[in-house]
């Protein structure tokens, strides 16, 4: 094999002008020679085949790096889209848990079992629905739809009562007017009466029969604050109604004498004479609630419509109350007179003058337990001593909240009269609000 | 019928009554007037997510799930204030409370939708807040007073109360956790949007 390198080499010595002959290598030199080239060439063609191996592999490489950060670029906007969205679906979420119906109900019951020497009775007392409706944030309806003796109808001894149903417009920060049927405002009874919020298990008998709770009316009515810890009330509204039922003879008739019975709670009501509540509350001590409540009746035979030929009675009531609690102690007081022109002593002799009060320490053990002691008197007939029909009674007993809204009640009485009609025993309840 | 004139005699206290309302009005504060005057430095603001744990108390707290999925709070050091919402009887309360050092410093009553227990936002109410802690029943240590016919108003000021030193003692123990996602871009919005 001749090679060109070979020849080159050649004509480079002769051209040096050296001796050929004597310095030439041998054939098996050269041979070697070539031999050791030929092998560095392969070598160094190896090299070159390794190396381009490893520059398509790095471009391989490169091309999956350039596809890596193009992926994550994208993840980057996606990660990024996805949190917008959750961050829209958590104020979606947060809105619609925050968001409460504009209609809403809730309620209060109580189930009593009276045993007194008068006689045994277990009754399911009152079974209250509230439905309000807010029509907006400032016009909002109240309605309490109530059974009483959980059943109703002819011949039945319960009645469905239609409590309070009116529209309160909020028209200032803290000042309210309110159109409809309402509770009155007076006594602390007669607007809170959730049975989970007092002691004993009947409503006491003073507020009962002197205020006469529960009272509701007709009319317009406002409240709100006066300056911090102050707050008023005022209403017009519909008034009582001696001659309520009356048919043949109003005078002989003692429960047309009562006030309790002269209630016309909003049924086909006499509207002739209208009557007028204002009521001033103080409680910028915490724990401490004094209200002081006055009212004025321009006519309780209502214009005596059915022509008795009794002539117009006015009547007054006027009616302070303290709720205080504090700490665990609390107090309860309150006194009411009604003062009533002495027309009323035809229908029922004594009683322009009726009063009453009560005490009513309490005490609560724990969040759960709470005691209580109760002395009230109260007279319906105080405008003669004659026929004065004085009660006192005492009442003690115990509250049991199973849950801060449901309580289970017993207390003791004693119930001691000039009539000789004592109402002695004791007093199971269970109540509920929510 | 002199009812009628009765009637007018007595409306016109109550007309006179509606015209001076707006001088008897009370002012509520903002959420930004609240946290504004809630620390003496700016706030960092932060986020926490209401997680199963931080419900679970809600639950024996409020004794139901807090009606929301996280609370944004803000934080000078060991001060902490929130806004929280709740209802008292039928209506949703805000309340701005603010804890330092484990302690209540500032409850006040941002807004109040019920009817009845308006004073609950006077400072004659709200002060008796200060300085309590929570005790190891997780009450408050300090005995509150009501207001009469505003117990659930009451009730709910003291629960939100109790939530916020759990909340307080939660950011400040786990200070790096607490920092949720989105926390950057919140603090560019600082506004509340009050439960309805």
């Amino acid at each position: 094999m001749f090679k060109p390198r070979s020849l080159g080499f050649l004509v480079l010595t002769v051209l040096l002008g050296q001796p050929v002959s004597a310095e030439l290598p041998s054939v098996d030199a050269i041979w070697q020679l070539i031999q050791l080239q030929q092998a560095e060439i392969e070598t160094l063609k190896a090299k070159l085949q390794s190396q381009e191996q490893r520059l398509v592999e790095a471009a391989d490489r490169l091309r999956t790096v350039s596809q890596t950060a193009d992926q994550a670029a994208s993840n980057q906007a996606e990660i990024a889209e996805t949190r917008l969205m959750l961050e829209s679906t958590v104020e979606s979420v947060e809105a619609a848990v925050t968001t409460r119906s504009s209609t809403e109900m809730g309620g209060y019951g109580e189930l009593h079992m009276n045993r007194t020497n008068q006689g045994d009775e277990i009754d399911f007392h009152r079974f209250v629905l509230f439905f309000n409706h807010a029509f907006s944030e400032r016009l909002n309806f109240y309605s309490e739809l109530e059974i009483e003796h959980s059943i109703a109808g002819e011949g039945q001894v319960g009645e469905v009562e239609l409590e309070q149903a009116f529209i309160q417009w909020d028209y200032q920060a803290e000042q309210r007017a309110k159109m409809g049927l309402f509770l009155l405002p007076i006594g602390i009874l007669n607007e809170t009466h959730e049975p989970d919020t007092f002691y004993g298990v009947e409503r006491n008998a003073i507020e009962r029969n002197i205020i006469p709770a529960t009272w509701w009316e007709a009319g317009v009515a406002f409240n709100g604050e006066i300056s911090p810890g102050w707050g008023y009330d005022l209403a017009i509204h519909s008034g009582l109604n001696l001659l309520t039922g009356s048919e043949s003879d109003p005078v002989g008739a003692s429960r047309r004498s009562s006030l309790r019975s002269a209630r016309q709670k909003v049924a086909e009501a006499n509207a002739d004479s209208l009557a007028y509540t204002a009521r001033v509350s103080y409680s910028a001590i915490p724990g401490l609630q004094v209200r002081g409540a006055i009212q004025h009746q321009a006519d309780i035979t209502q214009g005596d419509d059915e022509g008795f030929g009794i002539d117009a009675i006015r009547a007054n009531l006027f009616e302070v109350d303290i709720n205080y609690s504090r700490d665990r102690v609390g107090l309860r007081a309150l006194y009411a007179r009604w003062m009533i022109d002495q027309g009323i002593e035809r229908l029922n002799p004594g009683a322009n003058r009726q009063l009453g009060w009560y005490l009513e320490p309490s005490y609560r053990l724990s969040p759960e337990v709470g005691f209580f002691a109760r002395y009230g008197e109260y007279d319906l007939t105080a405008g003669q001593q004659a026929t004065s029909d004085k009660r006192r009674q005492w009442d003690l007993g115990m509250n049991y909240w199973l849950h801060e809204n449901v309580v289970l009640k017993f207390d003791l009485q004693r119930q001691d009269n000039e009539t000789g009609k004592n109402r002695d025993g004791f007093n199971i309840g269970l109540g509920y609000s929510y | 019928m002199n009812f009628k004139v009765k009637t007018w005699r007595c409306l016109l206290p109550i007309l006179m009554l509606l015209q001076a309302a707006p001088l008897l009005a009370a002012t509520y504060i903002t959420p930004t007037e609240f946290v504004a005057t809630s620390f003496s430095a700016q706030p960092e603001q932060g986020l926490i997510w209401l997680k199963a744990p931080e419900q679970a108390m809600a639950v024996k707290l409020f004794g139901h799930r807090y009606a929301g999925l996280r609370l944004r709070y803000w934080r000078t050091d060991e001060r902490t204030a929130w806004i929280l919402d709740e209802i008292g009887k039928e209506r949703m309360i805000t309340m701005g409370i603010v804890v330092d050092q484990d302690q209540i410093s500032r409850v006040a009553i941002l807004e109040y939708r019920e009817s009845r227990g308006g004073e609950i936002r006077h400072p004659f109410f709200t002060q008796q807040f200060v300085g309590a802690s929570m005790d190891s029943k997780q009450d408050l240590s300090n005995p509150i007073d009501g207001i009469s016919g505003a117990t659930l108003s009451v009730r709910a000021v003291t629960n939100a109360s109790r939530f916020a030193l759990y909340l307080h003692d939660l950011v400040l123990s786990q200070s790096a956790e607490a920092k949720a996602p989105f926390t950057s871009q919140d603090s560019a919005q600082n506004t509340y949007a009050p439960g309805r």
